[in-house]
């Protein structure tokens, strides 16, 4: 049952998507000239290419993310069965965390949470 | 899990049964599942459009209380009730325009993520003991992944439309909101360590003796007012909103994005803002559970007349109230304080919340 529901979902998803925008295409104006296709940005042309390289600080954040957000995806099964693990589950997750925490703190002495 | 009996009575769980024990009897069993497939189908797009239409009003509304002015009143009768539906109408027969020099596959691809993620949260949501659409034992896991394709379309959006202020936009927002994951996902972890499931509709059962703001009393306040923030963050809401910050970035990653295609990212971002009140008021202020106190059961038997779908939708639009004056409050931050705020503030205090609530329950010190 629960398959049949997600197929409903996604396609729900994608009839909304695709009723709106053939309503829009349908009753909306057409009409094309060389300037209304430009990007608009701030209103003035734009100068150059856009697809340019980043800066970097926004790529160190992503990382720690992905690191922190893993310890969040194995701390899941944990926190259902933790009535029935008890304290010795409670030392094993402490240990875990203390892992994770020096890796935060190891992260913030070294400046990696500074944004420069 | 004392008088129990009239919450049975609101659910309608049997009535869904009943539906489709008489469908099948009339038709064979795909037609029968097609119908169904089709009704939820339809309830979903209608109950996701008349949401949005009621958000934006009293967005409208609030804002304009908040800044002393009246807010829409000229439009359909006293209160100017069919601004919004006006509007709707009004984009959708705006021109979509193709822009050149796009990237014209992923450019019509992120709004139809946008919405798919939305979409997806939006159907986990239990309104009602039985009235949920998707129902699965990692149901508030699977809230937190599907939740994360939202970010995907945002990336695309501002990486897509080639121009400047749009990437900018995009990956302020794509930082921003992974970062907050994190706080969402320690707080979410802890009130599962709370209840013990996942399952979204297992969390509100287990809130039938008190809410759990009540039962983890300490540590499940801290937990809720972490997560309210964080779930500002990642609706793109209230101060941090400074992926589509006006003064520097005309609209941000959706600033190349016309008619119905724009309405998908305005369409989606008030929904986002309903699905954290509601992820919110199913975590910690019982969901659609009626307010109980252990030991005074005549109040909890008056308190049980009232249906599930009331007390759920009170209280997320109480939350939504919340949010939208933290919003019409608070002044803008810049990326460097939204980062600082989330890895150097929130993310210790959402650890030490969990450390905290997890020897409670452990130990047994919740209430």
């Amino acid at each position: 049952m629960f398959f049949t529901f997600l197929i409903v979902v996604i396609l729900t998803a994608v009839a909304l998507v695709v009723l709106a925008m053939t309503v829009a295409n349908l009753i909306g104006p057409k009409s094309y000239n060389k300037q209304k296709a430009e990007p608009y940005e701030c209103g003035i042309p734009t100068r150059g290419r856009s697809w340019v390289q980043f800066r970097v600080g926004y790529y160190l954040f992503a990382i720690l993310f992905l690191m922190f957000d893993i310890e969040t995806v194995f701390l899941f099964p944990w926190a259902v069965v933790v009535q029935e693990v008890g304290a010795y589950g409670l030392i094993s997750i402490a240990f875990f965390l203390l892992v994770l925490i020096l890796g935060l703190a190891y992260a913030w002495r070294k400046g990696a949470l500074e944004w420069k | 899990m004392n008088n129990n009996s009239f919450l049975d009575y609101y659910n309608i769980q049997d009535l869904n049964m009943a539906i489709h024990e008489a469908l099948l009897g009339v038709m064979p069993q795909w037609l029968a599942i097609l119908l169904e497939g089709l009704a939820v189908g339809l309830l979903i797009i209608v109950l996701y459009a008349v949401l949005a239409i009621i958000l934006i009003y009293m967005e409208r509304k609030v804002c304009a209380r908040f800044q002393c002015r009246i807010g829409p009143n000229r439009v359909g009768g006293k209160g100017g009730l069919l601004q919004v539906p006006a509007d709707v109408l009004k984009i959708l027969t705006k021109e979509i325009i193709s822009l050149k020099g796009s990237d014209r596959f992923l450019y019509n691809l992120a709004p139809f993520l946008v919405i798919l993620a939305s979409i997806f949260t939006f159907s986990c949501l239990p309104w009602n003991k039985g009235a949920e659409i998707l129902r699965m034992n990692i149901g508030i896991f699977f809230v937190l992944a599907a939740s994360s394709i939202g970010v995907l379309g945002i990336l695309l959006a501002g990486w897509s439309s080639n121009s400047k202020y749009t990437i900018i936009g995009a990956v302020r927002s794509g930082a921003m909101i992974i970062s907050y994951e994190l706080s969402i996902g320690l707080t979410v972890l802890t009130m599962v360590l709370l209840s013990g499931t996942m399952d979204i509709q297992d969390i509100v059962m287990s809130q039938d003796r008190m809410w759990n703001i009540f039962q983890g009393h300490l540590p499940a306040v801290a937990a809720f007012i972490v997560y309210l923030i964080a779930g500002n963050a990642e609706a793109n809401r209230g101060p941090f909103d400074l992926a589509e910050a006006e003064q520097e970035l005309t609209a941000g990653y959706h600033t190349e994005y016309s008619g119905m295609h724009f309405g998908f990212f305005y369409l989606a971002e008030y929904l986002n803002l309903f699905i954290t009140s509601g992820i919110a008021v199913t975590l910690f202020l019982g969901g659609w559970m009626p307010l109980h106190f252990p030991g005074l059961d005549g109040f909890n038997a008056v308190m049980d007349y009232i249906p599930g779908v009331i007390w759920f939708v009170g209280k997320t639009f109480l939350v939504v109230f919340l949010l939208m004056w933290i919003r019409w409050t608070f002044p803008r931050l810049r990326i460097d304080q939204v980062l600082t705020l989330e890895w150097k503030y929130l993310m210790p205090l959402s650890l030490l919340i969990l450390l905290i609530m997890t020897v409670c329950v452990v130990f047994g010190i919740t209430l």
